[in-house]
């Protein structure tokens, strides 16, 4: 295994996700770069923000990471997909920034959250992240696609206090359409979160037309209450406040003339969760 | 000779004071002793609440199509009659059907003239709104009556001048009356005001004592001014048919009382910042008294609260169109200091502390009174989760440290204007604006030449050399340049001071404070957020000099990043604590008018924007005329990291060093608090806990879309009671100036993406 020769002092400067960041890794070599992957002691990381209600609960540190094998139609962060064009960022420097905020984590009952990105295309690097946290006694939360499941082994699972287990849609050629790739590592990482019982949250984006089919959404609510450690899901409007992204970075966005769902969509949307005893909202 | 406790005070009192706990208060002057042995701390939720009763609601629609009217011209009316507390006859709303009576003059909005503070000011007023100067008034206040402007101006320095003009001191109190005063206004509720003026007798009587100096001289006759307005406001009572002369009996007597006597005060000044106090669990012992022998219901209780309201909602004054510039959206700061904890460890949190935040609900939101909830985490959770449902319904509310100002002043302490603590009844402050540290940090670049008109304003001393910005070498100019400005500062608030209280007394509102009070001279910086971030620049990029062709440094341009204020980095942080504690250090060296303490806010008001105006470009990056940020905020759109990152280096700025208080305004989308309303109510109130369960010290809460405010910029007409917190005050949003609109806009909003 190539050893990491330098890790760069990056400084993770003021940035907010919304912001595009590309090439942030541009002048680090390759071999850099996958030595950093293999040993998990420096990941890229696209920014983080502080006093997020919406990414687990209460408020919380977010980080997100770059670099996604999935190619979602209605991502609304496309310059994630790029691992290199995040910042590297050692484990050190991540445990710096959350202690500071350790205190606040503590009596605001939340915690740290690592969305991306995919974060478990640098699973060692997050679960680094994930144990200096728990350390501090800062609560944990991943947002997941589960698509690498299984590179996390059972009793790290055991480490993360709670996954945001992102589903897309139910219908395995729908989820080809619309992701570019299977449901099936998925589906097998959800029924393991279930067996191991550790407590979830589904994200559900809705589009109209893409991920709104009533039949579908139903399979997915039955398929999540079967699993019986799903404690909440939220059904996320679609929302076009990713399309900049796209035209700057020159991707052809499918989505461009799409339109966020109604409100009594939505409802609808989580009407079906419902039925079949989740709470969603 | 002093006058002995005897039993007539028990046989005067009547029935005022039955079923109430004796202490020390029956001896003394002493609202706070009264306060902790009588009332009754509320642990519950808001669900006892009642909404208006068609009669409030009749009397605020007949208001508001007033406000309508007066918004067209931006006064409604006027009055030459120049103010007194007896000057003009009683005046109504709808006098069949008022609750609590009292009006400034004889008609509601009308405003009325105060020449004490400076006949200029009132012309000008008078003219910009349409209205000739009576010829009497003019005579009166130009041959015969010399006013605190005319005092001041005679007195002021060249320097202050300078500064003036350059706009690196502005705001000051030398054209309009200082406010930061607040009576004690529950003494006259307790006591009645016989009981007042015999104690202003003794106070007056035991100076006897002493061998006339000057400043004994100056207390005696302060003392008599007193007791005469005391009188004045049992003569002002008495022509609306109450006397007022023994204590209140009944809760509406107890609110009458009170509100009388705050009435007094705005009818004898017209002072930036006219406060109410700490009210609300004073007067919660009276409507439990009330309620507990069946003369009041919830419902009449909640009546008389929201009558009371309303008359401070409609408190007005008549101000310059440079005024409005300063203070914009016709602000009085009828401040109300809400909840705290008690010394004794029990929540002062009372039912009556809900019904004045009902009055949002009843009445609608608005920026009067200004709201203020005294925070600890440790209060009651039913009380901490109603104001943040508050908060988040209307944006109408600020929070500040408990435990800080408790801690400072005592469990009886009150906010005036916006952030700035005292002990009620044993506490005043001169107020003085505030000082423009971004531009005093470009004189220091610059020499001492102003960076616009190119004068020299500062002493002259050496200018930067060379390209590049050296950080030592600016450091320590800055330093000097702080020295300077400090001096001047504080020559000036000398000036002032000395010059209200000679010309503009305010004689009721002192006759409500124990003789001798603890006085604060309160200084203010604006551009704190810019300064750190110019240092930082300096510091970590490189900033190289653009000099214009007399060698006048009037631009920047900086290469490569630097840490920014707002994002929880000490790198810079420590730069904003470093400039707040080094000017009160160069502040405090110099002495004071009748020794007052030193103390500085970290707060500007709307004057954020008139400074930007006036300041030209500073290596931070921000460009000529752009507005500073608001109080201690980082600059628009600089924090970027999130709120918790926000507020954690807001919070790093010692008290001490400000302790006339340290202003953040907080604004968010309501997603940004949580996708579910339960959700964002938990979320806000742990936001609130975390903060004042550290160092933070104040916060202006705005829940809103940024949207919203860009459509109430293109249809004000649709948003009628929009009310939105700007630096520590509450304003009708539609009322400020579209550059002031533009501004809060522009602000950083937690939750929402940049540019959206």
């Amino acid at each position: 295994m190539p050893e990491l020769q330098v890790i760069p002092a990056t400084q993770l400067e003021a940035s907010s996700p919304y912001e595009l960041r590309v090439d942030g890794a541009r002048d680090l070599p390759e071999p850099d770069v996958r030595a950093a992957v293999a040993s998990g002691d420096m990941g890229f990381l696209h920014s983080f923000t502080t006093g997020s209600a919406v990414d687990g609960p209460g408020i919380r540190v977010v980080a997100w990471t770059s670099g996604c094998m999935w190619r979602c139609r209605y991502c609304h962060n496309p310059d994630t997909w790029k691992m290199t064009n995040g910042l590297p960022v050692s484990v050190t420097q991540a445990a710096t920034q959350l202690r500071k905020y350790r205190r606040g984590l503590k009596s605001m009952a939340g915690g740290l959250t690592i969305s991306g990105g995919e974060p478990l295309m640098q699973h060692r690097f997050v679960l680094k992240v994930f144990a200096a946290a728990r350390e501090m006694g800062v609560h944990t939360a991943l947002d997941t696609n589960g698509y690498y499941g299984e590179r996390v082994t059972d009793s790290e699972l055991q480490g993360i206090d709670l996954v945001l287990l992102d589903l897309k849609t139910w219908d395995r050629d729908r989820h080809m359409h619309l992701v570019g790739m299977d449901n099936a590592p998925t589906h097998a990482f959800a029924r393991r979160l279930g067996e191991l019982k550790r407590p979830v949250w589904v994200r559900y984006v809705l589009v109209p037309w893409l991920t709104d089919d009533p039949d579908d959404l139903a399979r997915t609510a039955e398929f999540a209450a079967g699993l019986g450690v799903v404690e909440r899901v939220d059904v996320l409007p679609f929302h076009q406040m990713g399309r900049s992204k796209w035209h700057r970075l020159g991707i052809e966005y499918t989505l461009d003339n799409a339109q966020p769902p109604t409100v009594e969509a939505v409802e609808r949307a989580c009407d079906i969760f419902r039925r079949v005893g989740l709470k969603a909202f | 000779m002093t006058v002995s406790v005897s039993q007539d005070r028990k046989t005067d009192t009547g029935a005022a004071w039955d079923g109430f706990q004796s202490g020390l208060w029956q001896k003394e002057i002493n609202v706070r002793d009264f306060i902790q042995q009588n009332y009754e701390s509320y642990d519950g939720d808001g669900s006892f609440l009642k909404p208006a009763t068609a009669r409030t609601t009749q009397i605020w629609t007949k208001l508001t199509a007033m406000f309508v009217e007066e918004r067209k011209t931006g006064v409604l009316d006027v009055s030459q009659i120049p103010s007194s507390i007896t000057a003009h006859a009683p005046g109504y709303i709808d006098r069949e059907n008022e609750v609590i009576v009292g009006l400034q003059t004889e008609a509601p909005l009308k405003r009325a003239i105060m020449p004490n503070g400076g006949f200029r000011l009132v012309v000008n007023a008078l003219k910009a709104f349409g209205y000739e100067p009576d010829p009497n008034v003019v005579e009166t206040f130009t041959k015969y009556r010399k006013t605190h402007n005319d005092a001041v101006f005679d007195a002021y320095t060249a320097d202050v001048r300078r500064c003036r003009s350059s706009h690196v001191l502005t705001g000051l109190p030398d054209a309009y009356g200082r406010g930061r005063i607040i009576g004690d206004y529950r003494r006259v509720a307790l006591y009645g005001v016989d009981r007042l003026i015999q104690r202003k007798k003794e106070e007056k009587n035991d100076l006897d004592l002493l061998p006339s100096s000057d400043d004994v001289i100056r207390d005696r006759e302060e003392l008599a001014e007193q007791t005469r307005a005391l009188g004045e406001l049992k003569k002002m009572a008495a022509a609306y048919g109450f006397d007022i002369s023994k204590p209140a009996r009944t809760a509406r007597e107890a609110v009458q009382w009170l509100y009388f006597g705050y009435l007094a005060g705005v009818k004898e000044q017209n002072g930036a910042a006219m406060s109410l106090g700490r009210t609300s669990t004073f007067l919660d012992i009276y409507f439990a008294r009330d309620l507990a022998n069946g003369t009041l219901t919830e419902e009449t209780a909640q009546e008389i609260v929201d009558d009371f309201v309303i008359k401070l909602r409609i408190v007005r004054f008549l101000r310059t169109p440079e005024y409005d510039e300063l203070f914009a959206g016709d602000p009085t700061w009828v401040t109300e200091s809400i909840g705290g904890m008690g010394d004794d460890g029990r929540s002062l949190v009372t039912k009556t502390s809900f019904r004045f935040l009902q009055t949002l609900y009843n009445l609608g939101p608005a920026p009067e009174p200004n709201l203020t909830i005294w925070y600890s985490p440790n209060l009651p959770d039913g009380f901490r989760r109603f104001a943040a449902q508050v908060a988040i319904d209307t944006s109408a509310l600020q929070f500040e440290s408990d435990e800080t100002m408790r801690r400072a002043w005592g469990d009886d302490g009150a906010v005036a204007c916006c952030v700035s603590p005292m002990l009620l009844g044993k506490q005043m402050q001169f107020f003085g604006a505030r000082a423009n540290l971004a531009k005093c940090l470009l004189y220091a670049i610059n020499g001492g030449r102003d960076e616009i008109s190119g004068d020299q304003v500062g002493p002259a001393s050496p200018a930067v050399q060379g390209e590049l910005l050296d950080f030592d070498d600016v450091l320590e100019k800055f330093d000097r340049m702080m020295g300077w400005l400090a001096g001047v500062y504080v020559n000036a608030m000398n000036i002032i001071h000395y010059m209200h209280d000679k010309y503009a007394y305010e004689r009721i509102e002192m006759a409500l404070h124990d003789y001798a009070p603890l006085r604060t001279m309160a200084f203010g910086m604006a551009g704190m957020s810019v300064v750190a971030d110019s240092l930082s620049a300096i510091k970590y990029a490189k900033v190289r000099v653009v000099r214009d062709a007399t060698g006048l440094v009037t631009d920047y341009q900086t290469e490569g990043t630097f840490p920014m204020f707002g994002n929880n980095d000490n790198r810079v942080d420590q730069l904003a604590t470093w400039v707040v504690t080094t000017f009160m250090n160069k502040l405090r060296k110099h002495p004071t008018y009748r020794n007052a303490v030193h103390t500085q806010s970290i707060l500007t008001i709307t004057s954020n924007v008139v400074y930007g105006k006036a300041t030209g470009n500073t290596p931070d990056g921000r460009r000529r005329g752009e507005p500073f940020a608001p109080g201690a905020n980082p600059m628009h759109g600089r924090d970027s990291h999130g709120i918790h990152a926000a507020a954690a280096s807001v919070a790093k700025i010692p008290y001490r060093d400000a302790a006339d208080g340290i202003s953040l305004t907080a604004s968010m989308v309501p997603q940004g608090l949580g996708r579910v309303a339960e959700d964002r109510v938990t979320n806000l109130t742990a936001i609130l806990d975390t903060y004042f369960g550290s160092t933070g010290y104040h916060m202006n809460v705005n829940v809103l879309n940024r949207d919203t405010l860009l459509d109430a910029v293109e249809h004000p007409e649709k948003y009628p009671s929009l009310t939105i917190r700007v630096s520590g005050y509450a304003v009708n949003f539609v009322r400020l100036t579209r550059e002031q609109q533009m501004d809060v806009i522009n602000r950083t909003f937690h939750g929402a993406p940049a540019n959206a």
